[in-house]
């Protein structure tokens, strides 16, 4: 130190005359940061700092300002910097600060460059002989300075002008100075690594350095070296050292909280595990120090668990010994059990690493890792799954891929809590939609719409209007590539807010709509949705609707010409528009998605416009009067209508089909009064129906004008009509279920009068046609305890194709018969229970006793099983042992049988 | 390391050190969403956050939050150590430092970061070391300042406490 006092002594008369011009300095970054700290608002922030900055730029370009001035000036530009105020106008006064300044502007020159210059900044060429200058003075400091802002930034083509320089530093006397300069040598092997080849023996010596800072400095250097070429003759060195750190022969100073040089020890730790990787002999080398870094980071303290950590790590690279292994995995058990929260996550971090070569490990942490699954931190649960994703395996894949959608639909409501301004969360919500497109599960559209339709009008008409403007940027370009599911969010936001942006003819927007409709590549799903939208818009633009109506009214698809013939009339009449989809109603809590039924009875019409909610329960209104008339169309039109809407209320309810009952207020002979009770799937007429007499039970149930065959015939027509119908793969899951008829099964179970506290048991039976693995039933019972006032009880159920199967019981010969008639066939393979002596008997049992199925023979390593749904259609499996999996070949006259049936024998299957 | 920032719980920035070049209006909108998603952190939250393919390690000393962003395989609780370093080597420096020492000596602040990382590495972890390198650079300073015997006195509304001790 005695030599930098020295230098420092001589250099301080000349700063003695600069007394007032210091106090000045110190004053007006005081005086600055002082007002700043006493405004109000952004505004006077920016007008203040706007007045600095001029004042500023008129004192550097003056001629008569000192250096010492400069210094201050370039502070106080740093300052403003740091606030986001652009001061570029000063670089090359920090560049010629550092160049003609004294020590101590040049420490404020040196200082201003790295912050405001990177390295590929041009200014950063004039620089290069100032740093040559400081490289060869005297000054200790001058030199430490310079090279400070060589390792910090420095442009690539002016390596080799400074490297001879920088090299010599190695052997400079003072520590300080070798240090700095192995860090400048570790940043150019970073951005030019070909420029410092020559000189890796220079490296070694530095290894050696006396100097504990020099030496750890060079093994930055050495940890990426051996990523790229084989040190492994040092090996030894390296353990050395780590075996002195531990056993704490280092001087007191890099002491850490009691820990002897734990960045030290870390850095050897990593070097270590890269030279150990697959190398069994230099592996056996540092066994011992391992163990001994084990054994000594003991200490409950930050410090101590990182080294752990980096131990733990160590220990899973190299070449595996048993009994460090067992010592890691002990530890990794301190980590994930710890209460502190920090360390938990490094504990799962550390499993994640070391299951990739021990998947058994992460079974000892099961309870944790499942709580850690649902923590309310964003980051733990986020780790808990990359965790997960390293175990995954044939058998749990579809939980856990159900996990990580779980966690994606999470991720864009969880964004908006974060969400900095609302065009940004726009715009990632467009990023998610677009990339993320079809595979996103239903969930993350609903909730986004949803939380455009929950807000208030005046908060959050802002993000509405945003949402607006950015689709229609969005609709301008190439639309073909984009996802449905986007394009439907689109339409929605469109359809209900494209008002809201006055600036915007709303003919221009009904022209994109129309465009989007006439794509190809659109989908009728997708049209559904941008024709709502259109029904939306429409009013007033009378001419361009009828146009697009005309148009669409000779179209293939059933759906689309029906929602033509729907905004037709709608947009001739304003006032049914008006009250059909009032602009701007308040929604009722979550309720979104609208659609217009126009069921069809006979020559009554009723006008429904059904609110569907995402999930629960269904609205319904109803239009005292018929206003429209519609020449009688077909009979499946009125199938349509309740397979669109059984379509909206799928879509909306993400997993589960939700089945509510169409409101009936018309009958043959006109308006019914409010009576009837609303149930969902079908049936015919139950056998269960009690004698009247002896229950009360005070179901009120109507009768259905349609007798109960031409409900059949009519579903038969339904059904054939939609298999071609492409209104995505949720259509033939509509067409599987019946809505008609179970108002007939009913019918006998309307009770006058209920005696106090007696009650009455009601069976129906309900048959599922067509299966489906869930479905969801709700329906209501109506009863009234005085006169007038009728009381309405909800219920709702969830049923499988499981509770429809029944065994269906044949013999061989007649299975080989039926076998050969059935065309649908679906094929997979199962896991077959190799727990007992006869695998293939003890699966077929299991999945008799889960599924009510007959086994009706089982011939060495084949078995054949029968059953049948409840309403008639069988289904045959054709079951072989192959390996340790179950062939499975699944035959049936219905095409979706199959295929549900397998989904409950796997689900049997992996619950066993 | 990437970067490191200084910011207050009001989500004023007080220090920015990057070491990776980046544009100006790139460091500002990293800046200010890091700012928002740290700032957004419960009390009882972890000290890491995912980030693009980086993790944040932040912790919060009285009213400032000191962050960093290191690459994905880093060891999060060493650099966690590493802020904390840098909080004791300021607070040696300071003595009993605030955040007004900060605000009104950032450059000292960069002088301390710079003498204790560089180049986005540890350069130096022995706190008796750094200190004498500050030292003998604030030499000049110092024999200025005794000569010049002027004394700020910092009244301010603003209240801030200081760092638990080190």
């Amino acid at each position: 130190m005695s030599d930098v006092v020295e230098k420092t002594l001589t250099a301080l008369p000349a700063l003695f005359d600069s007394q007032t011009g210091a106090a000045k300095i110190t004053n007006r970054l005081r005086q600055l940061i002082k007002s700043i700290t006493e405004l109000t608002s952004k505004h006077e922030e920016e007008n203040l700092i706007k007045q600095e900055l001029s004042a500023m730029k008129e004192q550097v370009s003056s001629p008569n300002t000192t250096m010492k001035q400069m210094r201050e000036i370039m502070v106080r530009a740093m300052y403003c910097e740091m606030l986001g105020y652009d001061a570029s106008f000063t670089y090359i006064h920090a560049i010629k600060l550092a160049q003609q300044g004294g020590v101590l502007e040049k420490r404020v020159g040196y200082l201003a460059v790295s912050l405001f210059l990177n390295e590929g900044h041009e200014l950063l060429l004039l620089l290069v002989n100032t740093v040559l200058k400081d490289l060869q003075s005297t000054n200790l400091i001058e030199a430490c300075m310079a090279l400070t802002v060589v390792a910090q930034v420095f442009p690539k083509d002016m390596i080799p002008a400074v490297l001879p320089l920088v090299e010599d530093k190695l052997s400079h006397p003072k520590e300080i100075i070798r240090r700095k300069a192995v860090l400048a040598l570790y940043k150019f092997y970073l951005i030019a690594p070909n420029q410092v080849q020559h000189i890796h023996a220079k490296f070694r010596k530095a290894l050696c350095d006396k100097d504990p800072g020099v030496m750890t400095s060079s093994l930055h250097i050495y940890l990426q070296l051996i990523r790229v070429n084989s040190y492994k003759d040092l090996t030894g060195s390296f353990v050395t050292i780590l075996k002195q750190v531990v056993g704490g022969k280092l001087p007191l100073d890099f002491n850490y909280h009691s820990v002897p040089a734990p960045w030290l020890q870390i850095q050897l730790l990593r070097i270590l595990s890269l030279l150990g990787k697959e190398d069994q002999s230099t592996s056996e080398l540092m066994y011992e120090v391992l163990d001994e870094s084990l054994r000594r980071a003991e200490m409950n303290h930050n410090i101590t668990y990182a080294i752990l950590y980096e131990c733990v790590k160590a220990v899973y690279t190299i070449h595996p010994k048993a009994e460090l292994l067992e010592k890691a995995a002990r530890c990794i058990g301190n980590f994930v059990l710890s209460p502190k929260i920090n360390l938990k996550y490094l504990g799962l971090k550390a499993l994640t690493y070391v299951v990739q070569h021990d998947a058994k490990l992460a079974l000892q942490h099961q309870m944790t890792i499942i709580e850690c699954l649902d923590h309310s931190d964003f980051t733990i649960k986020r780790e808990t799954l990359e965790l997960l994703f390293r175990i995954t395996n044939a058998q749990n894949v579809t939980v856990i891929i159900e996990k990580m959608l779980d966690f994606l639909c999470y991720v864009p409501i969880k964004t908006l809590t974060f969400a900095p301004d609302n065009s940004w969360f726009i715009q990632t919500m467009n990023d998610v939609f677009s990339i993320g497109g079809d595979l996103l599960q239903q969930d993350v559209p609903n909730n986004f719409l949803r939380l455009l339709a929950e807000g208030k009008p005046e908060e959050d008409d802002q993000l509405r209007l945003y949402a607006v403007d950015s689709y229609l940027t969005v609709l301008k370009g190439h639309t073909s590539h984009l996802p449905q599911c986007f394009l439907q969010v689109m339409s929605w936001v469109l359809g209900e807010y494209a008002h809201l942006q006055e600036s915007v003819d709303q003919r221009e927007v009904i022209q994109f709509l129309t465009q989007l409709l006439d794509q190809r590549s659109v989908s009728s799903e997708t049209r559904v949705w941008i024709l709502s939208a259109l029904t939306k818009i429409s009013e007033g633009q009378t001419d361009l609707i009828l146009d697009l109506a005309e148009s669409l009214s000779s179209s293939q698809d059933t759906v689309l010409r029906q929602q033509a013939q729907e905004l037709r009339h709608l947009s001739q009449d304003s006032q049914l528009h008006e009250w059909a989809l009032p602009r701007g109603a308040p929604w009722d809590s979550i309720e979104v998605a609208g659609l217009i039924v126009f069921p069809y009875y006979d020559k009554l019409f009723l006008l429904k416009l059904h609110y569907v909610t995402f999930g629960t329960s269904v609205k319904t209104f109803n239009l005292a009067e018929p206003k429209i008339t519609f020449s009688r169309y077909s009979n499946f039109f009125r199938c349509t209508c309740i397979c669109l809407y059984i379509n909206f209320v799928y879509h909306f309810s993400s997993s589960t089909l939700i089945l509510e009952g169409v409101k009936r207020v018309w009958g043959k002979d006109g308006y019914l009064p409010q009576k009837e009770a609303t149930a969902p799937l079908v049936d015919e007429p139950s056998a269960a129906v009690q004698p009247p007499g002896q229950h009360e039970a005070a179901e009120r149930i109507e009768s259905r004008p349609e007798p109960s065959t031409q409900n059949q015939d009519k579903q038969q027509l339904a059904s054939s009509l939609f298999v071609g119908l492409g209104v995505g793969s949720s259509m033939s899951l509509v067409r599987k279920l019946y809505y008609d008829g179970f108002t007939v099964s009913l019918r006998g179970n309307v009770v006058d009068c209920l005696e106090a506290r007696s009650t009455s048991v009601c069976h129906y039976a309900l048959l599922m046609d067509d299966p489906h693995t869930n479905v969801s039933f709700t329906g209501t019972v109506s009863y009234q305890t005085q006169p007038g006032h009728t009381n309405t009880l909800p219920f709702s159920g969830t049923l499988s194709t499981a509770d429809f199967i029944r065994p269906l019981v044949v013999t061989t010969e007649e299975y080989g018969k039926l076998w050969l008639s059935l065309s649908h066939d679906v094929k997979q393979n199962l896991k077959l229970l190799t727990d007992a002596g006869d695998p293939l008997r003890t699966t077929l049992n299991a999945l008799k006793d889960a599924l009510q199925l007959h086994v009706v023979d089982i011939i060495g390593s084949e078995g054949i099983v029968a059953c049948r749904l409840l309403s008639g259609a069988p289904c045959l499996l054709h079951c072989r042992v192959n390996g340790t999996a179950l062939a499975m070949w699944l035959r049936s006259p219905h095409p979706a049988l199959p295929d549900c049936i397998l989904y409950h024998c796997q689900r049997a299957l992996t619950h066993h | 390391m990437q970067f490191m920032l200084l910011f207050s719980r009001q989500g004023k920035l007080r220090l920015q050190k990057w070491y990776v070049p980046l544009s100006d209006s790139q460091k500002k909108k990293i800046s200010r969403e890091v700012i928002q998603m740290v700032l957004a952190r419960k009390p009882k939250m972890c000290s890491f956050l995912e980030w693009r393919d980086q993790k944040i390690v932040y912790k919060r000393y009285a009213s400032l939050y000191f962050c960093c962003a290191v690459e994905d395989q880093e060891n999060e609780l060493i650099t966690l150590e590493i802020i904390h370093r840098y909080v004791e080597l300021l607070d040696k420096y300071f003595g009993s430092v605030c955040e007004l020492d900060i605000i009104f000596n950032f450059e000292k602040a960069y002088y301390i970061l710079d003498e204790f990382i560089l180049g986005g590495e540890a350069q130096e972890t022995s706190k008796k070391i750094v200190l004498k390198a500050i030292e003998q650079a604030d030499m000049l300073q110092e024999v200025r300042n005794t000569h010049i015997a002027c004394l700020f006195v910092l009244v301010y509304e603003v209240t801030i406490g200081s760092f638990p001790s080190c």
